[in-house]
């Protein structure tokens, strides 16, 4: 009685987990085919995120907690965010072009990606793949010691490659991304000048202010209720800041526009 | 339990989705993008194979993979951006300097 209560139990856990595993498999699947199709890049980190933490599960459901949560922490915490920040450093309206430049390109992909499929299927075919291994050898003890013991043991030497490898990375990253201030820093009483001379010494108005809800994307409405241009970061609307009378607004964010200019004749010569 | 098969099959079809999505994007970030996917994919694959042997030794693989990928990426955005600041663009075919 017992042992088919249990058996009851158990095929029912596994039915659980047959049908959670399609329903991920599923949306999985479809996210990363949305994330090929949209243009936009920012639906395109999203819809990532959503694969990234879909597999996230699926390590969990293969008796990898530990590589679980260090996909959620890298990949979805830090990798995604970088992602993130770049797009909205390159611009956050960025979207694929629809124009060809390589003829037939996207059919060509198309065919590649279909004769990959088929040639890996054939492979995977081919092998027997068998039921997975009592879970006992594998987490003996648990699952992070175990992989503790393997990195700190056999695989050594190559994490302490790694280690090199990262600050390589960390270098490099800061190299690149490093610029020289070609112009002196403006001081205070500079900035406060420009600003006063701009026509508009006060600071700009904020989002949301008198609008439904205050998010970043809101408008501010005006005593006559029509939105405020002003109130809303230009890079968020897609279109190029208003202007105000004097220059106001791009005289203030010239500080900030400055250092990311088209490099100038001077540059050119210089190459 | 479902079977390590089922999660090639899936690992599978992620990664042609990613190569796919390589070949045809043109937005360097995007293409980024799909590269960890593949990545994504592959370590899936690496999961599957050491529950299939019950041992740990793949589990360790893919979390190196892991660590190089997040290298990749730091690296490969620094280069996106400065290449964003001299021209102006995100797109892999504007970036045609060594072509000629």
């Amino acid at each position: 009685m017992i042992a088919h209560h249990m058996v009851l139990a158990g095929s029912a856990a596994s039915n659980t987990e047959v049908v959670t595993w399609w329903v991920l498999a599923i949306v999985a699947v479809g996210a990363a085919l949305g994330m090929i199709l949209t243009r936009r890049s920012v639906h395109c980190a999203i819809l990532l995120a959503v694969v990234m933490l879909i597999l996230a599960g699926m390590y969990a459901m293969q008796g990898a907690p530990f590589l679980a949560f260090v996909q959620v922490i890298v990949y979805t915490g830090a990798v995604l965010m970088l992602f993130l920040f770049v797009m909205m450093i390159v611009g956050i309206t960025a979207s694929d072009s629809l124009i060809e430049t390589i003829r037939g390109q996207r059919l060509w992909a198309a065919l590649a990606g279909i004769a990959l499929l088929v040639l890996l299927a054939l492979v995977i075919g081919h092998a027997t793949i068998g039921a997975a291994a009592p879970s006992g050898a594998r987490n003996s003890g648990s699952n992070v010691q175990g992989l503790a013991k393997l990195v700190f043991t056999t695989y050594v030497f190559p994490f302490e490659v790694t280690s090199a490898l990262l600050i390589t990375a960390a270098l490099g990253a800061m190299v690149l991304a490093h610029r020289e201030r070609t112009s002196p820093r403006p001081t205070q009483r500079m900035l406060s000048r420009r600003r006063v001379a701009s026509g508009r010494p006060t600071p700009l108005p904020g989002p949301g202010t008198y609008a439904r809800h205050n998010a970043v994307d809101m408008p501010a409405l005006l005593p006559d209720g029509t939105q405020s241009r002003l109130s809303v970061s230009g890079l968020l609307t897609g279109e190029p800041p208003a202007e105000l009378p004097g220059n106001g607004r791009s005289a203030i964010a010239s500080e900030t526009l400055e250092a990311d200019r088209v490099p100038g004749p001077q540059d050119e010569e210089e190459r | 339990m479902i079977s390590p098969a089922n999660y090639i099959a899936l690992s599978v079809i992620l990664f042609v989705i990613g190569g796919v999505g390589v070949l045809v994007r043109r937005n360097a970030l995007v293409v980024f993008m799909c590269v960890e996917l593949m990545l994504n994919a592959v370590n899936l694959a690496f999961i599957g194979f050491a529950r299939l042997h019950g041992d740990l030794n793949g589990q360790v693989i893919a979390f190196f993979v892991m660590v190089v990928a997040a290298a990749e990426v730091v690296v490969g955005l620094a280069i996106l951006t400065s290449i964003f600041r001299a021209r102006k663009s995100a797109s892999v075919d504007d970036a045609n300097l060594l072509k000629y």
